[in-house]
């Protein structure tokens, strides 16, 4: 059973999980980032591998990637860092990052060092599921990695179903046509969405993504989903008020 | 055509190309990918499409004896000139397939990215002969030194919407073009080269291969043999050079040269030689050789050209690369500069700045008196003019 699987294990619901940037805004921010979110009660934590070329992100995390670039973030140091928290750490982490990063690394070194860091769980927007199934799986079940899929308005049930089938971490469920960073309220739309992905029961916990970013879409999310990620909301006030003010942001979030 | 060197159902050449591509995108570029084979071949797009390269674009472009070019190099040199088509480039014979295929699907939206601007006035173009909203992304530094392109756009009622990240050239608009397209699922990615996830490389080839159909044609009238000794083509993407390649694929005794931009010196730190300085990687989709470093990060490229500073080649190219099918050979932006003021000297012919890179390979090649060579001159230079001014002053 993996980490993320664990959590799900002990709380069903209200998952509260949150996206920052390895590297924002200062090299050595990672391990107090993760501290910090630990200590706010967060359920799990995200971490971005920065990429020059994020596709599926929005304005904010784009930015972030390129500051902690400029930092000097490379898979080298964000691999060391990420090992050095390993046994103090409880909050299971989940890698994000684009799978050129992991093409030019090596695939098994990559997935060797994500073991060795103690994380068993990534996400990767740009591999799909075609791939996944034709060389992904195999190189990632012998690494013990699971392998996070997105859902969105447009994915048809066929697909979501060969997905639950196809993961053992969560899905995630993609909140709208966008990219990250999205502005904007849950529509009615959006709703209906959530609710025709929660009568298909399926096996895997569905986590909300993508325009997330305060109480109130949180809580909505967390009505339809087991839980929800915010992301550029965080790198925002990351980037205004450091790493301070973490703990105040988490506890504006959760639901009450 | 044999099935060497078209790719297979997942859209590989060899280890290259797929379609690696967010879960956002998927419903479009499957509904494309089911889609795109049965429409070309349809009749009503054929008669369509054939009708407007005829009286729009105005096909078939020439294939020019250059007596002058040819003296001066002691080989038989012709020259394809996609530069007469309507637009001024090879571009538009794309345009005008995807902006038919996109009426088939019922999109409304088109969306493009645009380097030198040739591939969005190119859009720009179709979408107002066909009525259909159109937004083009470009680097704001193409949109600086490509000025007169952006100006036609403009014209044609286009919306140029500047690209600000990055080093803000065709691989960053490309990249908020797919950001936009992820936001706007409704829209139609007209993509203007053999990039993407499948099965953009192969529909761009396929809309290309008028160019090298032509040839065959023209070659046999001119010569008595359809097939020439050499093809010559510069790369950027690869969208000129495809056409001008595909149906010489698989005839194996034509040598095929691809000219990639090296800017400074391939080893200067400042460059676009792809095939040279690139390994295997994923950009804009598919898996293809890429500039980058270490840690996979995506380097930026350099050219005069704005056509040509992209980081990454074709799939299909990468693949000709690998298996040693076309020789890569590369010309820095002087050579392509010289090249440039020659032709237009000596022929009378302003290339394009993408162009004069092909050009410019010919005093580097052993060239024979009976060899047959065929340039493919892909675009006309007026919207270099600038550059070329001020690099002549």
């Amino acid at each position: 059973m993996n980490s993320i699987q664990q959590i799900f294990n002990q709380k069903e619901n209200d998952l509260l999980s949150i996206f920052f940037t390895a590297g924002f805004p200062k090299l050595n921010d990672t391990t107090k980032v993760i501290a910090e979110l630990s200590n706010s009660g967060v359920d799990f934590i995200e971490v971005g591998l920065p990429y020059s070329d994020p596709l599926a992100d929005g304005p904010t995390i784009q930015h972030s990637s390129d500051v902690a670039l400029k930092n000097g973030m490379n898979l080298d140091v964000v691999f060391q860092q990420l090992a050095a928290i390993k046994d103090s750490n409880s909050t299971p982490l989940v890698l994000m990052g684009y799978l050129n990063q992991m093409i030019k690394y090596g695939e098994d070194t990559f997935c060797q060092k994500v073991k060795d860091c103690g994380i068993d769980t990534v996400i990767i927007p740009d591999l799909p599921m075609v791939e996944y199934e034709s060389h992904y799986q195999q190189l990632f079940d012998t690494y013990g990695i699971s392998n996070v899929f997105l859902i969105t308005p447009h994915t048809s049930e066929e697909r979501i179903r060969k997905i639950d089938n196809l993961t053992n971490a969560f899905i995630y469920v993609v909140a709208s046509a966008s990219i990250t960073g999205a502005k904007g309220e849950v529509s009615e739309e959006q709703i209906n969405y959530f609710k025709r992905i929660q009568a298909m029961n399926l096996k895997s916990k569905l986590i909300v993504g993508f325009g997330i970013s305060d109480n109130q879409t949180f809580t909505t999310a967390c009505e339809y989903a087991n839980g929800a990620i915010i992301g550029s909301a965080f790198i925002k006030q990351l980037d205004r008020n450091g790493i301070k003010g973490i703990d105040r942001f988490v506890n504006s979030i959760k639901r009450v | 055509m044999k099935l060497k060197f078209q790719p297979d159902n997942n859209g590989y050449y060899g280890q290259f190309g797929g379609a690696f591509i967010p879960e956002l995108l998927y419903p479009n570029v499957k509904e494309l990918e089911d889609n795109y084979i049965q429409i070309i071949a349809s009749d009503s797009f054929q008669k369509e499409y054939k009708d407007l390269l005829k009286h729009y674009v105005g096909r078939p472009s020439p294939l020019y004896l250059a007596k002058r070019l040819s003296e001066k190099y002691g080989a038989t040199i012709y020259l394809k000139r996609e530069d007469l088509n309507h637009t001024g480039a090879h571009k538009v014979n794309n345009t005008i397939g995807q902006i038919l295929i996109a009426k088939h699907l019922g999109k409304t939206k088109i969306l493009a990215e645009t380097g030198a601007g040739q591939h969005g006035v190119a859009t720009a173009t179709v979408c107002a002969l066909m009525g259909l909203e159109c937004i083009v992304f470009m680097g704001a530094t193409d949109i600086k030194r490509q000025a007169p392109n952006v100006a036609r756009m403009k014209m044609l009622g286009a919306k140029v919407v500047p690209a600000t990240s990055g080093s803000k050239t065709l691989k960053d608009a490309t990249n908020e073009a797919i950001r936009y397209w992820i936001q706007h699922p409704d829209t139609y990615y007209l993509i203007g080269s053999v990039v993407g996830p499948h099965p953009y490389p192969d529909m761009v080839a396929r809309l290309q291969a008028v160019i090298s159909e032509e040839m065959k044609v023209q070659l046999k009238e001119q010569t008595g043999n359809e097939n020439p000794d050499t093809i010559i083509a510069c790369v950027g993407g690869g969208s000129n050079a495809a056409g001008a390649f595909y149906h010489y694929l698989d005839d194996e005794e034509v040598e095929l040269i691809a000219v990639e931009a090296a800017g400074l010196g391939v080893n200067s730190g400042e460059s676009a030689a792809t095939s040279q300085l690139g390994e295997v990687g994923v950009i804009h989709g598919s898996k293809t050789i890429l500039m980058q470093d270490e840690y996979g990060q995506i380097v930026e490229p350099y050219s005069i050209s704005a056509g040509l500073d992209y980081p990454g080649v074709g799939p299909l190219h990468a693949y000709l690369h690998e298996t040693k099918r076309a020789t890569f050979m590369n010309a820095t932006d002087k050579e392509a500069l010289d090249a440039a003021y020659e032709l237009t000297k000596i022929e009378g012919i302003i290339p394009a700045l993408e162009t004069a890179h092909a050009l410019a390979v010919l005093s580097k090649m052993d060239l024979q008196k009976n060899q047959v060579v065929v340039i493919n001159l892909s675009g006309r230079g007026d919207k270099d003019l600038e550059t070329y001014i001020k690099h002549l002053e």
